[in-house]
């Protein structure tokens, strides 16, 4: 096994760790999700039908409205969220959702496009403090 | 981040518990984009529906509420973005007492705070227009790029969360485009089609959005001739705020930042981007569904002005909808109230469709109303409305007013 640190802006939220799910798509709460299900559901998402619940998530950035800022602060209360959200770029919307929700959050990777140096299913933990993330594979 | 003597007297709790922890949640995110102090704001505008709050949101709500008066009133002018339920017709709708329940909950815990129930994501048609350089903190992606925009005021997308830090501090980060800097176009298009009917005005928005990409890009657009009055602006700057999470575009020419091309970027040094009839035919095809029975057509996302209302009761007069389709027409309170004085709400209502006040469709627990009412083919003129409604289990169709019309008559896609 070998671990790879990432270096990103210093991040919100705790330090976690878990598996990787990894999409070059974007993400909103609102228009992505079934929130009861803890799936991806609509379609044209690249990852439909896949389960959010527990993971690392990782996508290119932020779409769509200021409702996911609620929505993550919702979905951890269930304990139907992922762990850790981290983008290439991030809005305002989801950074705020992760602080009020104290759900780790991080984006702007020194070393390129974080949707290609993380890999589906790799064990990754974040340090949003730190801005830093260490993946092991 | 810099605070002055007031901010950290909040940060240290002498200003009660919700001033505390708004300018702590306020300087998390400003430290995650690097906001070096605050900027004072003069209207607050704040996400209210129960479905994204959820029983968790709606509970730090009432934790807020509880606080003392002198604590938990907000400092400026705040208002709400649409609810969840209409309490005249929520049955009607098939949502649920508890849904309902949740709702007033909600309603209580916002109104002991001092922030008027507006319920509207027109405020900036029919509430308190902004003014050029005004900053605030605006919590709707259609409100905010249209007071950027349009209007030349200044606010970042500010989800409920931090909206209601803004209002009970006066103040939100000084990040994004409260900085002059980051209002600077990144991306050109020259448009070689134009827009007539409010679905155009929104698919245009939409492939522009999509091709931006990005809240920390600024696209500026050259070569509409069309009209471009304020519901065309609506739609298009709501689509592209959807479909691209952009929350400032200029028009060269309309919007006042960009009288010329040249006032807002460097043309040589970006490239420019064409967006052809082509692109725009692929955009509606995208959604298709021609002869297909439609369940719900829907005409909200945003909200309707009383112009549309006017429109759409012209188009209903005399006309019945078909006994398997519903229409419904989502406008605001202080809307609705015009529109039934003027004869337009009975004027809809009488083909046999429903006027719906202070909600939005797509925030309404649209998963459980399309479940509960066997809705699936959706037809709307909102290009923001199919961007959003596919993720709820329906199965959306774009067209103009007049055809959406027209299909809720033969209760199929014409």
């Amino acid at each position: 096994m070998t671990a790879i640190e990432l270096r990103c802006h210093v991040g919100v939220g705790p330090e976690v760790s878990g598996e990787a799910l990894v999409t070059d798509d974007n993400f909103s709460a609102r228009y992505d999700l079934d929130r009861i299900a803890g799936i991806f559901s609509r379609p044209q998402h690249k990852l439909a039908g896949q389960s959010y619940v527990d993971k690392i998530m990782v996508f290119n950035t932020a779409k769509g409205g200021v409702a996911s800022a609620w929505m993550l602060h919702e979905m951890v209360s269930r304990k139907i969220a992922p762990k850790a959200i981290l983008f290439n770029s991030v809005n305002p919307i989801l950074a705020q959702g992760a602080a009020l929700a104290d759900m780790a959050l991080c984006d702007r990777f020194e070393a390129g496009d974080v949707t290609s140096l993380i890999r589906s299913g790799d064990r990754v933990t974040v340090y949003p403090a730190e801005g830093r993330v260490v993946i092991e594979r | 981040m810099k605070l002055n003597k007031e901010e950290q007297s909040m940060l240290n709790g002498e200003m009660g518990e919700p001033r505390r922890w708004a300018i702590e949640h306020m300087m998390r995110v400003g430290q995650f984009f690097d906001a070096p102090d605050f900027v004072e704001v003069t209207q607050a505008h704040i996400m209210a529906d129960t479905e994204s709050l959820g029983e968790a949101g709606v509970a730090f709500l009432e934790k807020m509420a509880a606080a003392p008066l002198v604590d938990r009133l907000v400092r400026i002018p705040m208002i709400t973005d649409p609810r969840g339920i209409d309490f005249c017709h929520y049955r009607r709708l098939k949502q649920t007492d508890a849904m309902a329940s949740l709702e007033q909950r909600a309603i209580d815990a916002f109104e002991s705070l001092g922030i008027v129930m507006t319920n509207t994501c027109i405020n900036y048609q029919t509430i308190m227009p902004p003014v050029r350089g005004e900053h605030l903190a605006f919590g709707d992606t259609g409100v905010v790029i249209y007071c950027n925009s349009v209007l030349g005021a200044h606010s970042n997308f500010e989800g409920g969360p931090s909206a209601l830090a803004a209002g009970l501090t006066g103040r939100t980060p000084r990040y994004g485009l409260h900085l002059d800097q980051n209002r600077r176009a990144s991306k050109v298009f020259n448009v070689k089609w134009q827009p007539h009917s409010l679905s155009d005005w929104g698919a245009l928005g939409g492939i522009i959005g999509a091709r931006t990409g990005s809240y920390w890009d600024v696209p500026v657009i050259d070569g509409i001739e069309s009209r471009a009055g304020s519901d065309e602006l609506k739609h298009f700057g709501a689509a592209m705020a959807s479909y691209g999470s952009v929350p400032l575009f200029h028009l060269v020419g309309i919007t006042p930042e960009a009288p010329t091309l040249d006032a807002v970027c460097d043309p040589i040094a970006l490239v420019t981007e064409s967006v052809t009839e082509t692109d725009v035919d692929a955009f509606f095809a995208r959604y298709g569904g021609k002869g297909d029975k439609v369940d719900v057509v829907v005409f909200s996302a945003p909200q309707l002005s009383l112009l549309e209302m006017q429109s759409l009761a012209n188009l209903l007069d005399d006309k019945k909808i078909h006994a398997n389709t519903s229409l419904l027409a989502v406008t605001s309170p202080a809307v609705a109230a015009d529109a039934r004085r003027a004869g337009f709400v009975e004027r809809i209502e009488a083909s046999g469709a429903l006027v719906l006040e202070g909600m939005c469709f797509y925030q309404s627990y649209a998963r459980e109303m399309g479940e509960a009412n066997g809705w699936k083919r959706l037809m709307t003129n909102s290009a923001k409305l199919t961007n959003i409604i596919g993720g709820y289990g329906y199965q959306p169709t774009l067209s103009n007013m007049e055809n959406c019309v027209a299909s809720a008559i033969a209760g199929e896609i014409v």
